[in-house]
């Protein structure tokens, strides 16, 4: 029990660190203007990308909005694909049609990130009315921010999955704002939890910023989801350190405090579960060779990335439609 | 496929209704759902035996939500089923835009084309007698400018079941807009399954002296209009696109050579509508053979209004292609007072 603890943790861990080195070397590299695409980044949130993509396991499949980097790398941990299309290059997860705000790995069960906030959430359940066709028991996840609740479209997306008995897992991510305006100047209502407890859908929620804890949080729904043929509704809340779209800081726009940030940097993902692998007796030394590792394929990713050549300008016409070859 | 025909006399609703239950028995991915599609009156008619045939799983009602509906369908389709989406009306197809737009018609692009999305989205057009602003549009110029959508526009009974057969197996989006007056027009539709083309027009009327290029009901007008028109030794020569994305440019452009005059007769607004995309591919590309400008006729540009003697001044007709036609060709107006024309309650029933 404690060692495959452990191997949990060392994997969860692993998905943490990949997705905060990634993006800081994003905030590195983004100033030389090479990789044009708007970022959406996920620094703050890795524990819920890792936590339920662990949780999901190879067969589960995801969608999510643009802010979309931290479920990418959980969901493929690959890098190559990820940057290659960041900077627009041929060796692309979609060639450079995508940039960072439409991201997807099908084959890997990543179906596709949307910039527009609450769209992806039907197709989670139509993917997953496939599903239940198929009889595969693949879970189908969609990360959506609070931003998302307060389109039409998610509470239509609720209404069928709960009336259809979906097995959808609806993941929102709380940062507490949407773009820049908060829950106070948006929201008719207090709690979104206890409005989607009317619902026949499981509703959990969880402000940890501890993955093992967000892991074990999904493990749960998903055995609702089975035992109950009900929906799960996971509501998590977490710190968004960057902001809205961009590489950086902006505490002092004024909308939101630093003190804020402070408080919730205080139990940053990372450093919780790096602490955890430390009392779960992982070496440091063990765990700075998994931390290189990963710091040293991010470089061999960007440096490739860099070099690849960019698709031929017929590119912009492939794929718009299927055709029969 | 070739297009044989058969001698059977179906309608067009009955044509459908084929065509959507011949594609359910051939591929068990195929499904229909959208707003009281099972209800007693099966969507016109058009659904009829479907349920009881292929079960609730394969074919049910859905809430009043067409924006997730939508969504719905392209999810399911890119994990390997086959939707089919069904909306009475087209203006309700009209909350579904974001879904449609931003997902349903880039989605295959976005991903560099790793997934498929296989899915028909069925709508009812057209007028009744005082439907409204709200029960009464077509728009297709509006999909058909989206790139990623396919629109279909079928007026024959022939025509609907081949087409449909074609949209359900083609993998990729496709928008399949159905004239409710068409649903009574009987046709020759042979009983075995077949399939006609997406972008592949069909010559309706052939003729020498001017080309009327027609879609949906307006074929019907202009059947109506040739046959008023010979009398006066105008032969007319009708085109039906039959889908609008992808558009059949060579017959349109054939026709025009041959003739040197085009009216198209759209039943939609006109100002940039598909009018102006005809008359821009024949003035490009046959200009110098052009022997009077060309003409768009379609919906006076005004919300449609409920009363009818309003309505008629809404909806272009038989009677207002023969005043276009006459115009080009500088003939005096014609009394019309001897012809009988299609009104709702004197409803044309084919065949074509």
């Amino acid at each position: 029990m404690r060692i495959s603890r452990k191997k949990l943790n060392i994997e969860l861990y692993k998905k943490l660190y990949l997705i905060r080195k990634a993006e800081e070397r994003i905030q590195d590299e983004y100033s030389k203007d090479e990789m044009k695409t708007p970022m959406h980044m996920s620094m703050g949130g890795e524990a819920i990308s890792a936590g339920v993509c662990h949780a999901l396991g190879a067969s589960g499949q995801a969608f999510s909005s643009y802010r979309s980097h931290g479920v990418y790398l959980a969901k493929t941990m690959e890098t190559d694909k990820f940057f290659a299309e960041l900077y627009g290059k041929k060796t692309g997860a979609a060639r450079g049609k995508a940039g960072s705000m439409h991201l997807s790995m099908p084959e890997k069960g990543y179906l596709g990130a949307s910039a527009v906030v609450g769209t992806p959430i039907p197709l989670a359940v139509g993917a997953t009315f496939a599903n239940v066709r198929k009889n595969n028991k693949n879970i189908v996840a969609v990360f959506f921010g609070d931003g998302a609740i307060d389109e039409g479209v998610f509470w239509e997306s609720i209404n069928m999955a709960a009336l259809w008995k979906l097995p959808v897992l609806f993941v929102c991510e709380d940062n507490g704002l949407a773009i820049h305006t908060p829950p106070h100047m948006r929201h008719g209502y207090d709690s979104i939890a206890e409005v989607i407890s009317k619902f026949k859908v499981n509703v959990l929620s969880s402000d940890s910023t501890d993955v093992e804890e967000i892991h074990n949080v999904v493990r749960r729904g998903i055995n609702l989801i089975y035992a109950t043929s009900r929906p799960c509704f996971l509501h998590l809340k977490y710190y968004r350190y960057l902001e809205h779209v961009g590489i950086n800081p902006d505490f002092n726009a004024g909308y939101r405090s630093a003190k804020e940030f402070k408080k919730w940097n205080k139990r940053d993902p990372l450093l919780v579960q790096r602490q955890k692998l430390l009392k779960l007796s992982v070496p440091e030394k063990a765990i700075s060779v998994l931390e290189n590792k990963i710091n040293a394929s991010i470089e061999r990713s960007i440096v490739s990335a860099q070099k690849a050549p960019f698709s031929s300008e017929k590119e912009l016409f492939k794929d718009i439609f299927y055709e029969r070859s | 496929m070739k297009e044989a025909k058969g001698k059977r006399m179906i309608t067009y609703c009955e044509a459908l209704n084929e065509a959507i239950s011949l594609e359910m028995e051939r591929d068990s991915k195929v499904f229909v759902y959208g707003l009281d599609v099972a209800d007693h009156k099966r969507t016109f008619g058009s659904g009829a035996g479907l349920l009881e045939k292929f079960g609730p799983e394969r074919y049910f009602s859905t809430p009043l939500s067409e924006d997730a509906l939508t969504g719905f369908g392209l999810g399911a389709a890119i994990n390997g089923l086959k939707p089919i989406l069904v909306h009475i009306r087209m203006d309700f197809l009209l909350l579904s835009m974001s879904q449609l737009v931003n997902m349903v018609a880039a989605y295959r692009y976005g991903t560099g084309g790793k997934v498929k999305a296989p899915f028909v989205i069925r709508a009812v057009i057209g007028r009744g007698w005082g439907q409204g602003f709200q029960h009464s549009k077509t728009m297709h110029s509006v999909f058909a400018h989206i790139p990623g959508l396919k629109v279909v526009m079928p007026t024959t009974p022939y025509d609907v079941k081949g087409l449909f057969a074609s949209a359900v197996r083609d993998e990729n989006p496709v928008l399949f807009l159905e004239h409710r007056w068409l649903y009574w027009v009987e046709g020759e539709v042979p009983k075995a399954s077949y399939t006609i083309p997406l972008g592949k027009g069909s010559i309706v009327k052939k003729g020498k002296d001017m080309t009327i290029v027609a879609t949906s009901w307006m074929n019907v007008e202009a059947l109506k209009a040739a046959e008023v028109l010979k009398k006066r030794g105008v032969d007319v020569e009708i085109v039906d696109p039959r889908t609008i994305a992808p558009l059949d440019k060579k017959i349109i452009l054939d026709s025009a050579k041959k003739t040197g005059r085009v009216i198209v007769a759209d039943y939609d607004w006109v100002p940039y509508g598909f009018g102006a995309e005809v008359e821009a591919i024949v003035s490009k590309e046959c200009f110098r053979r052009l022997k009077a400008p060309d003409q768009r006729l379609g919906f006076a540009h005004a919300p449609c209004p409920t009363a009818r003697h309003l309505e008629n001044k809404f909806y272009p007709t038989a009677i207002s292609i023969i005043r276009a036609v006459e115009k080009m060709f500088k003939m005096k107006p014609e009394n019309l007072s001897s012809e009988s024309f299609y009104t709702y309650e004197n409803k044309f029933k084919g065949p074509f």
